[in-house]
């Protein structure tokens, strides 16, 4: 790659993508900004990935999400509070949402149980497969087969690059997160929104189980497993949201596109708001203040499903096709030994 | 903060390597540094932004260097490249010193890139930073500010103030505003004079506006011309500078290593006229690449075209612009600004006298022209492949040799061999005692650090009297 004297479009979707966006090309480069040549990688990198959400983006037809992310996000969580405030007051009429609900499912006087279920299922099957066309879409375009997808081999060293951030410790010593000195930040608070998700996740997998095959019905003491995976997911979110906000706008702007802000900070308020909500609804279930918490709640895991193949969360999606495609050619590399 | 009112127990002029490691040493030293910066903080560095590596004695090999480099063998390479044109004492002091620099640099935050397996000499002599030279000085520069020198950019020395062969203060320009600083000991590395045509002019007459200057604007050589006029020995051909054939179009400062050409022996290289003027496969690359600055500077305009045809377009490393192109030698000549008929006929004659051969662009090969004047000595094949391309180029100039003599402890002679009580001096400003003429990759580094290092201990002694 590094020989390549033109590079084609696929091969700037690729670089863009595997790009971790740790800056230090700008800080090390002579000829960033000021210099006359003015070049800055980082920016220019930023915005050729925000290009490729939009152009591997499934169905096509709505790649123009990406041109105003922070907008679209924004208005799809407006719609969906306004929804699900309106599915509870048609269900269950508007006083249940001021009521005081107790005991096993409390919830479901808010929501009924078929709705949750129905939507849920669907928001979610949808997003996953949108995620997955967009993946195969940008795998294809970057010249990768079906068939390398299926070699555990292949995926190994990507995985470990992707649950370990390695890319982004630059070597042990961190990356230049904020400015030309290097910190550990960004890999962390990466770390604690990460695997806060995966947690939340994990806690609403397990009451789904609990509800599903062993019919104990939600809300669940604190002392229970979903809750405590919640609990401690949300925390994390909730960290991991606050310092990568932090990072982005207290960090030098310079490397940086403006306009893709908006997308960035739409994203990560949404998860925290996510997470939040979820943290306070715990606190206050047993009181009045459920009813609306848990509309709350509700709205914002749906929004943040629905808008979840269209916003700023695809960056992991194609980041893990571009280390794929990375750690197959090192392999492929260290075999043949490139001159 | 820094304090134009107290006395400063070193004052550390220049901003680049070696003015970060005089002045990072003398404050481990636990003495009050100052260090002006004539750049403003984002090009901050000199032309230690642009370097690469340095040259590492080294008796075994490391997690950074191959095999290993011995004193003499360092020494040798060096006698070869200066042609015994060097100062052997402090050549010798380089070298052993540049092999405890690398633990330094590293307490300093310098990171350097594991060694390349595989077929890159310089793997074995030089280690590469991380990040390259600018990197290097962002690592220098956090930690000065870390252990509390006090830096000024945008800040320019004017005058060093003698009294007999002290200096006790020095005028200086902050930001344009006129300031004098005290200091007990000055370090003086601010590097050559290679920005400054004007000083250029003085040698080379008006075809120094023509010239390109590879590196730092901020390279003006103010504080060097101040010494010498002060009675201080210098040490250098002050004629002398470093120049190579670069892309005509580079900006006329801080254009770096894209800006560079390695066309010349797979093309033929006209004047403005439209005439060849010298044997393009006179010697493999590496050994003549640094004569082509100077060619050029004797060329009318200082201006030189590089004409080719599509067979050698994919054989040396492009310059950041792309080509001139044209399916003609006509067409190639009317967007070079060049005589057509001129051109045509050069590129005729010299298509008729190659002689076939097996071309190989690795070594010295058959190819070469009979009957012509200059002659093509190797890698000499017609051109007659359109599309036919071009790249202009001028002279770019890296460094100049001219410096200040000093002694091992970096200290700063008069005329005459007198040291000077408390001025010492570091990088390029002196590198001219080690390398008087010619070029050895990550030598000016390993210079810089070794002296930088020296002037900084030796500094922090005169504030301990």
């Amino acid at each position: 790659m590094e020989l390549l004297r033109s590079f084609t479009n696929p091969d700037l979707s690729y670089l863009a993508n595997l790009c971790h966006n740790c800056r230090g090309c700008f800080y090390a480069c002579p000829y960033a900004p000021p210099h006359e040549f003015a070049l800055n990688i980082p920016k220019t990198f930023g915005q050729v990935r925000n290009e490729s959400y939009a152009e591997y983006a499934w169905p096509r037809v709505l790649a123009g999400v990406f041109a105003s992310n922070g907008v679209v996000v924004s208005i799809v969580t407006v719609a969906c509070l306004t929804l699900i405030f309106m599915i509870s007051m048609y269900f269950q009429g508007p006083n249940s949402l001021y009521a005081k609900h107790l005991g096993s499912g409390a919830f479901y006087s808010v929501i009924p149980f078929r709705v949750m279920v129905t939507v849920s299922t669907v928001t979610l099957g949808y997003a996953l497969l949108a995620l997955a066309m967009g993946f195969l879409n940008f795998w294809i375009d970057i010249g990768g087969t079906i068939q390398q997808l299926f070699s555990l081999s292949n995926w190994q060293r990507t995985l470990a690059d992707v649950l370990t951030l390695r890319n982004l410790g630059g070597g042990g010593h961190g990356c230049t997160d904020k400015d030309e000195t290097f910190s550990n930040a960004r890999r962390r608070f990466h770390h604690a929104l990460f695997y806060g998700f995966l947690l939340c996740a994990a806690s609403t997998t397990v009451a789904a189980i609990y509800d599903h095959f062993l019919h104990w019905i939600a809300p669940y003491p604190f002392v229970s497993l979903p809750v405590l995976l919640g609990t401690i997911g949300g925390v994390g979110m909730i960290v991991g949201c606050s310092g990568l906000t932090w990072l982005k706008l207290v960090g030098d702007q310079t490397p940086a596109d403006r306009n893709l802000l908006g997308a960035d900070i739409a994203l990560t308020l949404l998860l925290a708001l996510s997470a939040f909500s979820g943290l306070v609804l715990l606190a206050l279930r047993s009181t009045e203040a459920m009813g609306i918490l848990l509309a709350l709640h509700l709205s914002f895991i749906l929004a943040l499903f629905l808008v979840l193949p269209y916003s700023k969360f695809v960056h992991g999606i194609y980041r893990s096709g571009a280390l794929l495609r990375n750690s197959i050619e090192r392999r492929l590399g260290s075999a043949t030994s490139i001159e | 903060m820094v304090d134009l009112n107290s006395i400063y127990d070193v004052l550390v002029i220049g901003g680049g390597n070696a003015a970060l490691c005089a002045a990072v040493t003398a404050r481990r030293k636990g003495k009050s540094v100052l260090l002006l910066e004539h750049a403003p903080r984002d090009l901050r560095g000199g032309n230690s932004r642009h370097t690469r590596n340095l040259r590492v004695m080294h008796g075994a090999p490391t997690s950074i260097l191959t095999e290993s480099y011995s004193e003499d063998e360092y020494f040798q390479d060096l006698l070869r490249v200066t042609a015994g044109n060097t100062d052997e004492v402090l050549a010798r002091l380089t070298i052993k010193e540049s092999g405890n620099a690398l633990p330094w640099m590293e307490s300093c935050g310098a990171l350097f890139q594991p060694a390349l397996s595989g077929t890159l000499s310089l793997s074995r002599t030089n280690a590469f930073f991380l990040g390259g030279g600018k990197a290097l000085m962002n690592a220098y520069y956090h930690t000065a500010d870390c252990i509390g020198v006090h830096t000024l950019y945008d800040t320019e020395v004017q005058t060093l103030h003698f009294e007999g062969r002290s200096v006790r203060n020095v005028t200086i320009s902050v930001k344009g505003f006129p300031a004098t600083v005290r200091a007990k000991a000055v370090v003086a590395a601010s590097g050559g004079f290679q920005a400054n045509l004007e000083w250029l002019k003085e040698y080379w007459g008006e075809a120094a506006s023509n010239f390109l200057i590879r590196g730092t604007p901020y390279a003006r050589g103010r504080v060097l011309r101040d010494l010498l006029r002060k009675g201080v020995m210098p040490v250098g051909d002050p004629k002398q500078c470093h120049a190579l054939a670069i892309d005509a179009r580079a900006p006329k400062f801080d254009g770096g290593i894209v800006t560079r050409l390695d066309c010349v022996p797979y093309s033929i290289v006209v004047n403005k006229l439209g005439d060849r003027f010298y044997d393009e496969g006179e010697d493999i690359w590496p050994k003549r690449y640094a004569i082509w600055g100077l060619l050029l500077a004797r060329q009318p305009q200082q201006i030189g075209f590089s004409i080719f045809d599509s067979k050698s377009l994919n054989r040396f490393m492009p310059s950041v612009f792309p080509p001139v192109q044209s399916q003609t030698i006509v067409g190639l000549a009317a967007q070079l600004e060049l005589p057509p008929a001129a051109l045509e006929k050069t590129v005729r004659e010299y298509n008729v006298s190659v002689r076939p051969g097996n071309f190989d662009s690795k070594k010295l090969d058959s190819c070469h022209t009979e009957g012509l004047v200059p002659p093509k000595s190797n890698w000499a094949l017609p051109i007659d492949v359109p599309p036919f391309y071009s790249y202009p180029l001028r002279p770019g100039i890296t460094f100049t040799y001219l410096g200040v003599k000093v002694n091992e402890e970096a200290r700063v002679l008069m005329e005459g061999g007198t040291p000077t009580d408390n001025v010492f001096a570091a990088g390029e400003m002196m590198a001219g005692n080690i390398l008087g003429c010619g070029y050895l990759a990550g030598l000016g580094m390993a210079i810089g650090t070794v002296f930088g290092r020296i002037a900084g201990r030796e500094a922090a002694k005169i504030a301990d009297n």
